[in-house]
């Protein structure tokens, strides 16, 4: 009987992958549901022996058992987007089946983990801050420090909690770590927990992510028995963008309003219910169990260029011709990832702009498509890596209107604390909207402020310059501190969308 | 059972919890398709909060709300990534398709930013969307 495997993960269940298994299974064949390779553009993928096809859909299902069919790829793991590629968080992706204990342990499951508790914490701690790894989530703070810090701090609990509020356009990386490989995030969790001595773990995720929440109730079910005596619990958001920041998450878990709060304290030394708390992204939790494991640290400190060490899972996204997972070491650039990899555009149109980081990240024009992926290179460049989301635009793309949508992003999920972004974002949007209009906006009759002269339309570009200024250097967290990249980058690199 | 049955049921389910507040509502509100200020006065009483402080919080978060909407909802992804692919384009097909029958809402990203434009029905997602697709999509809900 023929054994043929495909993805369950969200893109491949949104792509049809349910309906492609179904007819393998009413022809006869053994279904095996794995994670996903992140090639999604050829999503639903079929492997058979190795071989892929894709993108299927249940007509194709006689031919591709017939051995003739136009969809076949060829040997997926040679497939040139995936040889490119140096997968050590993702080493499991479209290998193993996601829920399967036998797939993790004969994969190196639990090696890590295993390894780190027949250590101090302390020595833990030593190898991670050896490895170089830092925080996933945007920030790129060491992970290895941010523990030493929980470790240090006096308390009698202590709580690792794993930040998978994924609520950037353009990232899908935590996702697929949930949906394709659970327990290496339970592991990376596991490990955290012992070296800074939690006994509780939470994971924290969004609720449009009902497939990684199902998954990841399932694997900590399975799993048990391996974290023991660490309990894990998944807490679901409720559709706050904001409580993917650090401060505004733990208040979500407390039971507040998503709000956050001024630091210092920092969370490592006063978190969740006022505890010493390790706050990380799920892509550095996920990468933990490799370092821990023999000779992981060398191998990762190998990897990348300048102080950004390692690999990086970088998600190709927008309107591009081969989009999904990339993870490679730092330093490769932005050409060689939208051209090269992504092979342009879908339809072959132009790129216009790629926004690199979420919402909160600057749009940068091909011509600056030198730049190295690099926490600092993209730094210098007033830009941000950020979860390592890159969107393409074609040439149709309006850049005042992205801008405009920056800024309205920013007001309807500002959590409200802070003055420049919770007004500033508003007062962004007005003056994008003057600036975008084709005549001048009247004032509205009866306005008593209206004794104010509107500024004229080149003013506004002055004025919306001044106003990211001050919400760049005056917001309490990134979300009204980072609104100005794609603003500013906007208006700086496409002065004609604005009517300049 | 009863509403307040129904409500108290949920309540005890996750009495005693740490941070009981947010995982209690989602039951709330996936059973009464809304929290309603009674529900929210019980759940106070029982967590030993205040009126406000519940009510906050219910205000606050985009998944909860005060009425309940019996129709079917559809989430169409208007973040960049599908912006880049062109979901713009399809918020009137999705809009005439539905009519008054549907509920049309945006959500902000499902994770599907490579295959876009995405949508949400139920636990079900979509993705490379087009009109005709959307709208066949919309009929069906």
């Amino acid at each position: 009987m023929t054994t043929i495997r495909i993805s369950d993960d969200a893109v491949a269940l949104a792509c049809g992958a349910d309906a492609v298994a179904d007819a393998f299974a009413a022809a006869g064949c053994t279904v095996e549901r794995v994670s996903s390779w992140g090639m999604h553009w050829l999503e639903p993928l079929v492997e058979i022996a190795g071989q892929g096809f894709g993108p299927a859909i249940p007509a194709d299902v006689p031919a591709i058992l017939a051995g003739r069919s136009d969809k076949a790829i060829g040997p997926i793991a040679a497939h040139p987007f995936l040889a490119r590629q140096q997968r050590l968080t993702f080493a499991r992706a479209g290998r193993t089946r996601p829920l399967s204990l036998a797939d993790y342990a004969a994969t190196g499951g639990w090696a890590g983990l295993r390894r780190a508790r027949s250590l101090p914490p302390e020595d833990v701690i030593a190898e991670v801050i050896e490895s170089g790894l830092r925080g996933r989530g945007g920030a790129g703070f060491p992970t290895g420090i941010k523990w030493r810090t929980v470790l240090a701090a006096p308390g009698a609990r202590k709580f690792v909690v794993c930040n998978a509020d994924e609520g950037d356009s353009g990232t899908f990386a935590d996702r697929m770590i949930m949906e394709g490989d659970p327990f290496a995030l339970l592991e990376g969790i596991a490990i955290a927990a012992h070296a800074v001595g939690a006994a509780q773990g939470y994971v924290y995720i969004r609720s449009e992510y009902p497939h990684a929440v199902a998954k990841m109730r399932a694997a900590i079910a399975l799993a048990a028995a391996e974290i023991a005596p660490l309990a894990i619990e998944v807490r679901v958001g409720a559709g706050a963008y904001v409580c993917g920041e650090e401060t505004a998450l733990l208040n979500s878990i407390e039971g507040r309003r998503g709000i956050v709060r001024a630091k210092p304290p920092l969370p490592a030394v006063a978190g969740l219910f006022g505890c010493p708390t390790v706050v990380n992204n799920v892509l550095t939790l996920a990468a933990v169990p490799h370092l821990l494991a023999e000779g992981g640290v060398a191998e990762y400190a190998r990897l990348g260029i300048d102080r950004s060490r390692g690999t990086t899972a970088i998600q190709l996204a927008g309107a591009i011709r081969h989009g999904g997972l990339f993870e490679t070491g730092f330093g490769i650039t932005l050409r060689e990832l939208v051209e090269d990899i992504g092979g342009g555009t879908p339809g072959g149109r132009p790129v216009k702009a790629v926004q690199v980081g979420g919402p909160l990240g600057a749009y940068i024009p091909p011509a600056r498509f030198d730049l190295p992926f690099d926490y600092e290179a993209f730094a210098a460049a007033d830009a941000l890596i950020g979860h390592g989301g890159i969107v393409v635009f074609d040439d149709s793309a309006d850049m005042a209107a992205l801008a405009r949508f920056a800024m309205a992003f920013c007001a309807a999920e500002s959590c409200g604390k802070c003055t420049p972004c919770r007004i500033g974002a508003t007062r962004g949007v007005e003056i994008l909207d003057r600036m975008r209009a084709k005549a001048p906006v009247p004032v509205p009759a009866g306005d008593e402020d209206a004794t104010i002269t509107p500024p004229k339309r080149d003013e506004n570009g002055a004025l919306l310059e001044e106003l990211c200024d001050l919400m760049r250097s005056a917001s309490l967290c990134a979300l009204g501190g980072f609104t100005p990249y794609p603003v500013l980058s906007a208006l700086r690199h496409w002065p004609g969308d604005f009517g300049r | 059972m009863n509403d307040a049955t129904r409500l108290d049921a949920i309540i005890a389910a996750h009495a005693g919890r740490e941070g009981a507040l947010l995982p209690l509502l989602h039951d709330v509100q996936a059973v009464f398709g809304c929290i309603a200020p009674a529900a929210e006065a019980a759940v106070a009483a029982a967590l030993n909060l205040s009126r406000a402080e519940v009510h906050g919080v219910v205000s606050f978060y985009h998944d909860f709300t005060a009425q309940a909407d019996p129709r079917p909802c559809l989430q169409l992804c208007r973040a960049e990534a599908c912006q880049a692919r062109g979901a713009e384009a399809l918020v009137a097909v999705a809009e005439a398709a539905a009519g008054d029958r549907v509920r049309i809402a945006a959500v902000f990203c499902l994770g599907l930013c490579s295959v876009g434009p995405a949508a949400r029905l139920g636990d079900a997602v979509h993705a490379r969307l087009d009109a005709a697709a959307l709208a066949a999509l919309v009929d069906a809900a």
